[in-house]
């Protein structure tokens, strides 16, 4: 088993929170890990990236080289295009939000930046911040992703849920609830469009 | 033991702890915070006693590790690559004296500037100051050469310079953990003479220095963190340091390289062993995630010898860290590539938070600029420096810890007069506050904007060494009280703010205006940690 993931957003969205869910998944699984993070100046409303590396063997590399990636999962969707070029073209896949997260002058026109995703040979494009709202509450969102991008992960659904509950454990059980809720939501809707 | 999911730097702090450290300081830097962070937080490093401090800069934290090593305690001192330059005076010396408890200096290097001002190389500095430097390759051995560097100084008598790059600082995989060792007691150095640098006593501590290399260079070989591996195609031989090893190997199924390798994780770098790879190939590849100093060294100035590939020749690019497909082309080898970069992608640079008091004191700042010419505002490192990018555009310099008042100094020598310097607290106290004490004593016409957000900001809110101290400071230094202002930057406070920002550029002296407002982000978290006492507090009731 071998998946290498970019995780992508804006500093704040949330995006340590996945990698920590998959990892700490990964880890249950006995499979190795590393995942370079991005921390410092571009957390200020940058755009940040985390490359995470999931094998059941050794793992050289911090980095995943490019054209490598067999996943990106976003945020974000402008963020999602901006790693492209890291994404294998035959079995790539691209798992994002759909909610822009506006905060530079010149932000293309979300049509714009949609039509450059479907372009691609596999992708999942959903409306998280809906999807998570419907669950509960927006702050989900990133869980909605997480869970779209479940049936590519090659990660026992089971696992993941396990990480939720241990990753959100100290935050109370009602965000346990939400969270596990989003993950599946996100599942359901990344089956149901594929 | 269970495997801990490790930073590269909490794999540091980790190997300290057990290394049997007393102390740790440091000041914050991009990317070695999270060493001194993970300490601080750690419930082990509690329970030993283990000291730790936010110094007010680089040079005070060194100069106190090697205060402890005096006493015999083994001590780590962390600062980020530029930040060894504030404290080199001390780290260069403390060579000559030498070590008595285990002094460690981990310095963490920024190849491709993702938070930082140069890519300078670390390495330099061990080599010119004749220290011996670890540097590991991945978080495993960043833990493990973190407690050989502790074992290696006390042997040796020296401070080790542990070095590292942020990719390796905060990149998180699984870390075993070793039995600890335990401290040390106070004890003397028994030389009572060792840290005395009189120059009499300087030359023959010199001369030992000296004396200590050849060992230095034998325990490079025999460590175990220097390995050659043969390989059957001797057409190239790869020297590959640190890091640099990962992308390597990466390019290869199930790692098998089939060339020679070199990699090296300990110098000064045995002769002997480059010597074998020299000798036993065509060509040499150098890897180095960072400045071609190997590279340089077995190329020579006049490269008449054996080809020898690496940054110096093209083969890699001169500047900016290495990765997998860097690494590929420069073996010939075909890379794979993804999608081609969509049109509809924008830059998206970091920027103040929303709220933030730096918006406000530099739109007051700007405005009450208005009235002069432009290129006036002299600034310094911080998250203020971010102003200087649409739509603020309030600032024209950022150079180094300090300079801003510096800075403004100067250009007010040459004639540009009012001349701002824009400087946060932290970065105040680091090295600014001399730099006050020139302009007072100058009598230099300058306006001092101290924003004063009572925290180190950019690294993530630590504590700032000024923290309910400038006005003090700023009198103490004999700015006079009449021009040391105090203002709130708020929106609703801007006509305000910008009228006494006029009243300090028209003043023919030197003034301090003092904008107070905390950072939004230490106060966000200061809420949440005041609400979780508070519930802890009810559910106990």
């Amino acid at each position: 088993m071998k998946k290498d993931i970019i995780l992508a957003g804006v500093g704040g969205q949330g995006i340590l929170t996945i990698a920590t869910i998959i990892g700490t998944a990964a880890l249950s699984e006995g499979l190795e890990l590393k995942q370079a993070e991005v921390h410092g100046m571009s957390q200020r409303g940058g755009d940040v990236q985390s490359h995470l590396r999931l094998s059941s063997k050794n793992i050289a590399s911090d980095l995943i080289p490019e054209g490598k990636a067999d996943i990106v999962i976003s945020v974000e969707p402008m963020e999602s295009l901006r790693y492209v070029n890291m994404l294998h073209q035959e079995k790539g896949w691209l798992v994002t939000s759909m909610n822009p997260f506006n905060n530079i002058s010149n932000y293309p026109e979300l049509e714009d930046v949609l039509k450059d995703i479907w372009k691609l040979p596999h992708y999942v494009t959903i409306d998280a911040e809906k999807v998570a709202k419907e669950q509960g509450s927006v702050k989900a969102a990133n869980i909605v992703v997480l869970g779209a991008a479940t049936p590519y992960l090659d990660i026992k659904f089971e696992s993941l849920e396990d990480a939720i509950r241990t990753v959100f454990a100290r935050k109370g059980e009602d965000m346990v609830k939400l969270n596990l809720k989003a993950l599946r939501a996100g599942r359901d809707l990344a089956e149901k469009s594929s | 033991m269970q495997k801990l999911l490790l930073l590269g730097d909490e794999a540091i702090a980790q190997g300290a702890i057990d290394a049997g450290i007393s102390g740790v300081y440091a000041y914050p830097g991009t990317p070695s915070t999270e060493i001194t962070e993970y300490i601080q937080a750690s419930k082990e490093a509690k329970e030993f006693g283990i000291k730790s401090m936010w110094s007010s800069n680089e040079k005070t934290a060194m100069e106190t590790a090697i205060g402890m090593s005096y006493a015999g305690k083994k001590s780590l001192v962390c600062m980020k690559h530029v930040g060894l330059n504030v404290a080199a005076d001390a780290f260069v010396n403390s060579a000559i004296t030498g070590a008595n408890g285990g002094l460690v200096v981990l310095a963490a290097d920024d190849p491709s500037m993702h938070s930082s001002q140069n890519e300078q190389d670390s390495r330099f500095y061990g080599k010119f100051s004749f220290v011996p430097i670890l540097e590991p390759s991945n978080q495993q051995e960043a833990y493990d050469m973190t407690r050989y560097a502790f074992e290696l100084s006390e042997r040796f008598s020296i401070p080790v310079l542990l070095r590292i790059t942020t990719r390796l600082a905060h990149s998180r995989a699984g870390v075993t953990r070793l039995k600890s060792t335990t401290q040390n007691e106070l004890k003397l150095p028994s030389n009572p003479q060792q840290f005395i640098l009189l120059p009499a006593i300087a030359r023959k501590q010199y001369k030992n220095l000296l004396s200590k290399q050849e060992g230095l260079e034998e325990d490079a070989f025999t460590s175990g963190n220097n390995v050659y591996t043969d390989g059957s195609d001797k057409s190239l031989g790869v020297i590959a340091c640190g890091l640099a090893h990962n992308y390597l190997v990466e390019n290869f199924e199930d790692g098998e390289v089939p060339y020679p390798v070199l990699k090296v994780n300990q110098y000064p770098v045995p002769k002997k062993m480059v010597q074998k790879l020299y000798d036993s190939v065509d060509k040499v590849l150098v890897l180095e995630d960072g400045y071609p100093i190997i590279e340089e060294l077995l190329r020579g100035y006049l490269n008449i010898d054996k080809k020898v590939k690496g940054r110096l020749d093209g083969s890699i690019p001169r500047d900016g860290e290495l990765n997998p497909n860097i690494v590929a082309k420069a073996l010939g080898m075909k890379i794979a590539e993804g999608f081609a970069s969509a049109d509809s992608v924008a830059g998206r640079p970091p920027q103040l938070c929303e709220g933030c008091g730096h918006w406000d004191s530099f739109g007051a700042l700007n405005e009450a600029l208005q009235p002069y010419s432009g290129g006036r505002v002299l600034a310094d490192i911080g998250c203020y420096t971010l102003s200087a990018l649409p739509p603020l555009q309030a600032i024209n310099s950022c150079v180094d810890m300090g300079a801003s008042i510096t800075m403004a100094i100067g250009a007010a020598e040459a004639g540009l007069i009012p001349a701002v310097a824009a400087i946060g607290d932290s970065t105040f106290t680091h090295s600014g506050m001399t730099g006050l004490l020139d302009a007072v004593n100058r009598k230099s016409p300058i306006t001092v904007l101290l924003n004063d957000n009572s925290t180190t900001g950019m690294t993530g809110g630590q504590d700032s060494a000024a923290f309910g101290k400038v006005e003090d400071i700023c009198r103490g230094v004999g700015v006079e009280e009449a021009h040391i202002r105090i203002i709130k930057p708020l929106r609703r406070l801007h006509e305000e703010n910008v009228k006494v920002i006029s009243e300090e550029l028209e003043y023919d002296g030197l003034s301090v205006i003092i904008t107070r407002r905390e950072c939004v982000q230490t106060l966000a978290r200061r809420m949440k940690l005041k609400h979780l006492d508070k519930k802890k507090a009810n559910a106990k009731v």
